[in-house]
Parts: structure tokens; sequence; C-alpha cells
């Protein structure tokens, strides 16, 4: 998946401004930058909540900007929202059977259920199966925010700070699980401020600022990156 | 074999709520029979009114968008048996209605559907006045009347022809339920975004939903016009009949099968006692019971029902919860 020149502006405001970037195939790729950098909006425009007013994003060899998210899902480009919104009338196990059944164009019901019982046991959710999102801890809400994700078997997973709110050991399970996802041969691009796990897990990062592109390369070469270091410690 | 074991309830509670409507569609089917004309005509209204709420929760229900269009597909549907009844039998007139208010009602969804909250409301409100006022000119213009005389038609068949509409709706909501389709309506309603997110077609699944809730409507109205005799704008766009089924709806709950059915039954035998006994009255008590309802009852009768039916259970089995029990194994 690759962008290029992606823009987008709110009421004159550039949000985003022509953004290149590349996701290679088995990579996790890292987007850090500080509140306001333009992340989340980034990550709107690839899954196509929101429209591009400038660019396009590239991915198998089509463009896909312009899509509605429902295609863009079903091309293989899964993502996750920051604040969880899982079906809170649904069970757990509901809410991973609808990405399933809905994210793969032509799959039975069998198929989808198979499907949704496997990604519980992958993530762990299994023992929550039954029960209602309201009814489980905040962890395994996140958790269930990937896991319907993965469930429409995606290529590309796009994290929004997944690990945002989760105590250290809890940090660890869910770095173990991104892991297993590239694992699988998933490519991942994942937002996220808990920078030891950024560090230690993405393959490359790329820094927004001001919704302009800043730094781009492996981890070592970004905490040595003059631009990042001042606005990181600027804000500190 | 295949389709039909798919279909029926899998469970022993599914199988008794199936034998229950299966008892119930019988005696309404050899209803007419046993008793007095005036009988057969007001079930056939109750029988209407239930089509109309059930038709209005399988769309807003499931999906939060508000629709006060009810009356426009229902005027629509009288309108055509006013013009078609002559020729054709009515249960064709009500098949080209239900065609009829499912194009339509598809139209307009594609170009509201893409609306958010009030703003669809509010135009499915205007809808009603809209075609009121458009009809009302067409007649004028070039018809030079203002209303329609409707060939009237006998009161049994036309009950039955109501009745079949019932049948066919109930065994259409209980297979949509787990269909794909009806599960990806409840995805929207629960989250709109989370469900594009997940590869559901929003904008196409809601505007076949709304096509197909308005089809019923279309066909019911058409088989009532029959009863009027007489139709003009000012009857057949009716803007009651797009609030009715909605409080219907939420005084019976929208969250179940029987809610809209059971708030149909009660508020029309209440509008009916009360026209009958305290014509003067009639709109203040009515108003103060949906106020009453509205603010004490969220989720509507059937959600109270729900209720005492989980403390039941609980105080009777204490230490199940009630909600953990779709297979979840203990921490």
């Amino acid at each position: 998946m690759s962008g290029r020149g992606v823009s987008i502006s709110f009421g004159g405001m550039k949000a985003v401004d022509g953004v290149d970037f590349d996701l290679r195939e088995g990579e996790i790729l890292g987007l850090i930058g500080p509140n306001g950098a333009g992340k989340t909006t980034l990550f709107n425009i690839i899954s196509g909540f929101l429209q591009a007013s400038g660019g396009e994003i590239i991915f198998g060899g089509g463009k896909i900007s312009g899509l509605k998210p429902d295609k863009i899902c079903r091309a293989g480009i899964a993502r996750t929202f920051q604040s969880a919104r899982n079906f809170p009338g649904f069970t757990v196990r509901d809410n991973v059977l609808m990405g399933a059944l809905f994210g793969k164009p032509g799959k039975t019901r069998a198929q989808a259920e198979r499907t949704a019982d496997s990604t519980l046991e992958f993530t762990g959710l299994d023992k929550y199966a039954g029960m209602y999102v309201s009814d489980i801890p905040l962890s395994a809400q996140k958790r269930l925010e990937v896991a319907r994700a993965l469930a429409t078997e995606p290529r590309v997973l796009m994290l929004d700070e997944v690990m945002a709110g989760l105590n250290p050991a809890e940090v660890e399970d869910a770095m173990a699980l991104v892991r297993e996802i590239r694992g699988r041969g998933v490519s991942v691009i994942m937002i996220e401020h808990v920078m030891k796990a950024i560090m230690s897990i993405c393959d490359r990062i790329i820094a927004l600022h001001h919704g302009r592109l800043i730094a781009d390369g492996a981890p070592s070469e970004i905490t040595e990156n003059k631009q990042v270091a001042e606005i990181y410690l600027g804000e500190a | 074999m295949a389709f039909i074991k798919r279909v029926l309830p899998g469970t022993a509670r599914g199988r008794l709520h199936l034998g229950a409507l299966i008892c119930v569609a019988a005696f309404l089917a050899v209803f007419p029979g046993v008793s007095r004309p005036y009988t057969t005509i007001f079930t056939a209204s109750i029988l209407m009114y239930i089509i109309l709420s059930l038709s209005w929760t399988f769309f807003s229900g499931k999906t939060g968008y508000i629709s006060l269009a009810t009356a426009a597909f229902y005027g629509i549907g009288m309108y055509i048996e006013a013009i078609l009844g002559r020729y054709i039998p009515l249960p064709a007139a009500m098949l080209v209605a239900a065609a009829a208010g499912f194009l339509i009602a598809a139209g307009i969804g594609a170009i509201t559907l893409r609306l958010r909250g009030v703003y669809f409301t509010i135009f499915t409100f205007g809808l009603v006045l809209l075609l009121q006022n458009l009809v009302l000119w067409i007649e004028i213009r070039f018809f030079h009347t203002k209303g329609r005389i409707v060939t009237s038609g006998d009161f049994t068949f036309v009950y039955y022809c109501i009745l079949a509409v019932f049948v066919i709706l109930l065994i259409a909501a209980v297979i949509m339920r787990r269909s794909r389709f009806g599960l990806a309506l409840e995805c929207i309603g629960q989250n709109e975004d989370s469900a594009a997110h997940i590869g559901v077609d929003t904008t196409r699944t809601k505007i076949l939903a709304f096509a197909v809730s308005a089809a019923p409507v279309s066909a019911v109205g058409a088989a009532m016009a029959t009863r009027v005799g007489y139709i003009d704008p000012n009857i057949a766009f009716n803007l009651l009949m797009s609030f009715m089924p909605v409080l219907m709806a939420i005084f019976g709950g929208t969250h179940s099968l029987y809610g809209p059915v059971f708030g149909a039954l009660v508020l029309t035998l209440l509008e009916e006692k009360l026209i009958r006994g305290y014509q003067e009255y009639y709109m203040i008590i009515f108003g103060a019971v949906m106020i009453i309802a509205v603010s004490f009852m969220p989720k509507g009768a059937a959600g109270i029902a729900e209720s005492v039916f989980l403390k039941l259970r609980r105080r009777l089995r204490p230490r199940s919860h009630p909600r953990n029990d779709g297979g979840a194994r203990d921490e």
C-alpha cells in the first residue's frame, strides 16, 4: 500500500499535507506524532471514512482513494478505532462474527462462524465469547476491536492506539499479538503513543507533524532524528 | 428440507414462539366465521396497525433512522386501489401497491438515506405533505375532481387479504432476523461507522430495508381503501398514519417482534374505546398515555415484560447470570 501527496483540509487548515508513505508487504509500520499531527486523519482517509482533497492511495495495484469504507474493507484493509466502537447489542462472538460475515465477499455462514471462532481463539477472547461488550474489561474491549477487524481477513491492518490505557503487562500482551498478526502475513500500520512498544515492534516508523511527514526510517534512525526529538522534547 | 431446517428455530424457546404464532394465525384464519361483522372489521383495523408498526420497526427500530413516511406509502396504496380497483381484483391491486411502495421508497431512500439523524426524519415528514399536495394538484388540474369513489369490497375478503399480508410479514421478519441482511441492518443500528468498516454496504442496505418496509404498508393501504368508499388527498395522506405506528412501536418496544404487535393491539383498542366513549377527550387521554409510556418505559412494554421475566428467572435459578449463558466460560 502506498500514498502519494495525500492531503486534506478542514476549513482552510491543512490537517494532512502532501504525505507520501509506503507500507511494505509483511511490515509493521509505526505512525507517530504529537496530538493533532494528523495521524488519525490519515487513517480516516486510508479507510475511506474521509475523502482526501488531494493525492491518491494505491493498494494491490489499484487506486483505492475515493472508495467507500465497505469497499476498502473488502479490498483487504481493515482498521480499528481509537475509541472502541463495538456493537453493544451483540455478544463478543457476534461482534467478531459480523466482521467475518461481511468483511470478505462470498463467504458462507458456516465459514464465517469458523473464522469468528478461530479469530476469538487467536486473540484470546474465546473466554468472553458469550458476554456482552459492557461486561468485559477494557483490555478485552481493545482486543475485540482488533479481533473484529482481523475477522475480515485483511492483508493490511490499521491499529489506532490499541495500547492506550493498558497496563504494562497488557501492553506486553498487545505487542505479542501484533507480532503474531504480522506472523500471519498481515501488514500492520499502527498509531501509538506508547513509545517503548512502538520502538521495539516496528520495522519502520514515520512521523507526522502539523500534517506533514517529517521523518521516515528505522526506529534507531527515528530516535536520532533531530526534528522528532525537538517536537517530543519540546512538548515535554 | 435444508432450507426449512435452517429457517426453523433451533432452540426449544424458539419453537415455542413459532407454535404460539401458528396458533394465533390459525385462530385469526377461522375468526370471521365465528364473530360478528363489526368485530371482523375492527380486527382488520388492528391487523392493519400491527402491520404498519411492524413495518416501521423493521426499518426505523433497527437502524435508528426515524421515518415519518408511513402515511405516504399508505396513501399511495389507497390511490392505487382507487384507480385500479374497478379493473383488477383486490389482491392484484395490493401487489401493484406493494411494488409501487417498494420502488418509490427505494427512490426516496437513494436520495435521503445519505442524510443522518433528524434530517432524514424531517424529509420523510415533508414527503407526506408533498405527496398530499402533489396529488391534490394533479387531481384538480387533470381530472377536475378533488376525491375519488373507491369500489367497496366484501369485508370478510378484505380481512383475509390483510391477514395474508400480516402472515407474510411475520414469516419474513422471522427469517430476516438472523439473515445476513437482518444482521447488516442490526450492525448499522448499533454503530453505522463500524458497520461500514467491516464491509457492510450501509447505503445499499438502508435503501433496500426502507423499500422493503414500505411494501406491506402500501399493500394494506390498498386493502383499507375499499373500506372507506371515498378518498381525497387529505384522507389518503393523513399524517396521523405516520405517527400512530411510531407511537405503537415505542409503546410496545422496538427490540422484539412482540413489542410492535402488542403496542398496536393495546393502542388500537384504547383508541376505539376512547373514540366511542369520550370523543372530546380522546386525543388528550391518548397523548397522556404516550407521554407516560415514553417517559417511564424506555424499552416499551416488551422491555418491562423482559425485565420481569429475567428477574423471575434469576430468583428461580439464582446462580446463573442471564447475560452470560450464551456459552461463556467462567474465568
